[in-house]
């Protein structure tokens, strides 16, 4: 789950990490209270959006007087970037800049760890630098059993800093950072960039988190911040009733047992020059309900020209499914044609089942792919 | 031979006494591995399908000598159960558990590290080496015992795979589910050690899918160390970024961990890559 930058500076704060005067704003006349407040000689209005690519996208503006900050709020909110609209943005005091660096901590798959990554290039975009220059980003593994001690966080500034006020600092924010990555399950807190001031004081000029999805139950707060877009919508919808659906736009609709079997029928009607709708793990049972629910939530996309169900019968016997099937589609009573694949313990008995109803019954995995692909291209009428 | 589970496996069942955990158990006993017993915090003392109950995961090693244990605890107690099992000197540990927060599986790793034992998972379906043993969730009655290597990031397809291997008459020495979370124990590199080092193992297939890059790395493994034949599938080839598919794991972020770079390293590392799961078989 990602929340927006305000948010994240807001739980920075909370941790003890120095962030710059900001002030969130939904209109152009807060933006102007803002800069009155302030009382500075030039402030930053930043679009609050959750997306990256915001500067280049000319959501962010420095301004140096009220009607600057008048013109760039107006003509900041209202606008797409990336398919998001931007309803809030921030006006925060503008820092004196000497030099940027970039920190992170991040889950890393392969050391199964929390990974701390630094770059005095901050301010740039990280992933440029880690493919152009990666001797410019430092990496560490944090061990989980003893975190980041005092002697390690100065250990790791003092890659960045040999000044010893900025290496306390540093390593200050190095273990405030982490302490909010592990008590709030994030998946990732960045600066990017991290700031020296002329004065020489180091500030989070912006601030990103996203959080593991495993331990929101332990944080309502976090919930709390969850702005779902439309589509983000159905996916929780469909979440709660035990699913895992991801919208494609295609003309297949697809229901599958199991997240891997899901994502190679996809694959497989590409393969066959078809189009996936969706992506749907209906998870390890297959009952009636079960079927019903994630048919609604199929035939909901007005694209689906044909549903494709694919289940391997693994513990669950293929004539208990296809007998789940057969009680949901009477119930159904749809008139977009649906294909079976049924694989597993008693298959024979599961397909013989499903003879002389209205649903086609396929063997393998490509054989209903292919039916399914001739389908959406001639409109087979059942 | 086989990897990691055999003949003398000795099982316990940490969350025996719970819907999923009681039914596997039942399942896992029916398919002839060698279940000692279990565990579920007050109610030791009774039996489950006839096999003990015990409290803790401490009493149940020091009465049934068990050496192994599969988890089906909830996600919010799992990893403790893993540091309870590394703790009481089980050596192999294999939760099937989904939904674990990372952190925790993150800390209950290094820790089962620390005391010399091995994770498979979490989110696993298990692993089985057939006609030996079963732990987990996998139907046993699609395996074939024979010598093909088998290790997988998902459930179903490895299902699914295995079904054409074994109709077309070839058998497996072991098929592992390794999980597909960000975070699991055992991963390709660690698997395919186990497989080229098994005389009983002669080809192995891999099945991988989208997220991070654990497949490049095997690639690389495969090029350097592995001398028997690799056959790899990779899920995921229509998947957009961004989008979890599925598996915590299953995500292309900041346009890295596509099918499309997995199956390319691969192929460089001399690797064959199956278009469909069906086309395995032909392929070893």
């Amino acid at each position: 789950m990602k929340i927006h930058e305000y948010q994240a500076k807001k739980f920075f704060s909370d941790f003890g990490i120095p962030v710059e005067k900001y002030k969130l704003c939904m209109s152009s006349s807060e933006a102007v209270n803002a800069w009155n407040e302030f009382q500075k000689e030039k402030v930053v209005v930043k679009a609050q959006v959750l997306t990256g690519g915001r500067g280049k996208a000319g959501g962010v503006k420095l301004a140096k007087s009220e009607a600057e900050v008048k013109a760039y709020a107006q003509s900041i909110l209202g606008m797409d970037i990336k398919g998001y609209t931007v309803e809030k943005v921030i006006v925060s005091e503008a820092v004196n800049i000497e030099s940027e660096y970039y920190v992170s901590f991040v889950i890393d798959r392969n050391t199964k760890s929390v990974l701390l990554m630094m770059s005095p290039d901050g301010g740039m975009d990280i992933e440029a630098v880690a493919k152009y220059t990666p001797d410019r980003i430092y990496k560490f593994s944090i061990d989980p059993l003893i975190g980041l001690p005092d002697y390690l966080a100065r250990k790791y500034a003092f890659s960045m800093f040999s000044e010893i006020g900025q290496v306390n600092q540093f390593a200050a924010i190095l273990q405030n950072l982490y302490r909010l990555f592990i008590e709030k399950d994030a998946s990732l807190t960045e600066i990017n960039p991290l700031v020296r001031t002329t004065e020489g004081n180091l500030i989070a000029i912006d601030a990103k988190m996203t959080f593991d999805d495993n331990a929101l139950f332990r944080h309502p707060d976090v919930v709390a911040l969850f702005e779902p877009t439309a589509e983000e919508k159905v996916e929780t919808e469909a979440k709660e009733k035990g699913f895992s659906y991801v919208h494609l736009g295609g003309e297949i609709g697809c229901m599958v047992n199991g997240a891997g079997l899901a994502m190679a029928t996809m694959d497989m009607i590409k393969l066959y020059g078809g189009s996936p709708a969706n992506f749907l793990d209906i998870g390890g049972s297959s009952n009636p309900q079960k079927v019903i629910n994630a048919m609604k939530l199929l035939l909901n996309d007005k694209q689906v020209k044909v549903v494709l169900i694919n289940i391997f019968g693994g513990i669950t016997r293929c004539d208990d499914v296809a007998k789940g099937l057969i009680t949901a589609f009477e119930e159904l009573n749809t008139t977009v044609p649906v294909v079976v694949r049924l694989t597993g313990t008693n298959e024979k008995e599961g397909r013989e089942m499903l003879k002389g109803t209205l649903l086609l019954s396929a063997e393998t995995m490509s054989e209903a792919t292919q039916l399914a692909v001739k389908i959406t291209q001639q409109p087979l009428k059942v | 031979m086989s990897i990691l589970i055999n003949k003398d496996t000795r099982l316990i069942v940490q969350g025996i006494t719970g819907r999923d955990g009681g039914f596997h158990t039942e399942k896992m006993k029916a398919y002839g591995t060698n279940v000692v017993g279990g565990t579920s915090p007050g109610k030791g003392g009774t039996t489950v399908h006839g096999l003990p109950v015990f409290n803790t995961v401490y009493e149940a090693v020091e009465t049934t000598r068990a050496n192994t244990s599969v988890i089906f605890v909830p996600a919010r107690f799992a990893a403790d159960s893993i540091m309870e099992a590394a703790d009481a000197g089980i050596q192999q540990i294999i939760c099937i558990t989904e939904g674990i927060p990372t952190v925790d599986v993150v800390k209950a790793h290094r820790f089962v590290k620390e005391r010399g034992a091995t994770l498979i998972g979490p989110n696993c379906p298990g692993l089985v080496t057939p006609d030996e043993s079963l732990v987990g969730i996998l139907p046993g009655h699609i395996f074939k015992k024979g010598h093909v290597g088998v290790l997988s990031r998902s459930g179903t397809l490895t299902y699914e795979v295995v079904y054409h291997l074994t109709a077309a008459g070839m058998g497996q020495s072991t098929a592992v589910g390794m999980g597909g979370d960000p975070v699991v124990g055992l991963y390709f590199r660690d698997i395919l050690e186990r497989f080229e080092k098994d005389p009983d193992t002669h080809a192995i297939v891999m099945i991988g899918e989208i997220g991070g890059n654990a497949e490049e790395l095997a690639a690389e493994y495969i090029r350097q160390h592995v001398t028997k034949s690799v056959v790899a599938f990779i899920a995921g080839q229509s998947a957009p970024p961004g989008k979890q598919m599925g598996h915590a794991g299953a995500i292309i972020s900041s346009g890295s961990g596509t099918a499309a770079e997995k199956i390319a390293a691969l192929e460089a590392a001399g690797v064959k890559v199956a278009k469909e799961p069906g086309e395995i078989p032909r392929l070893l």
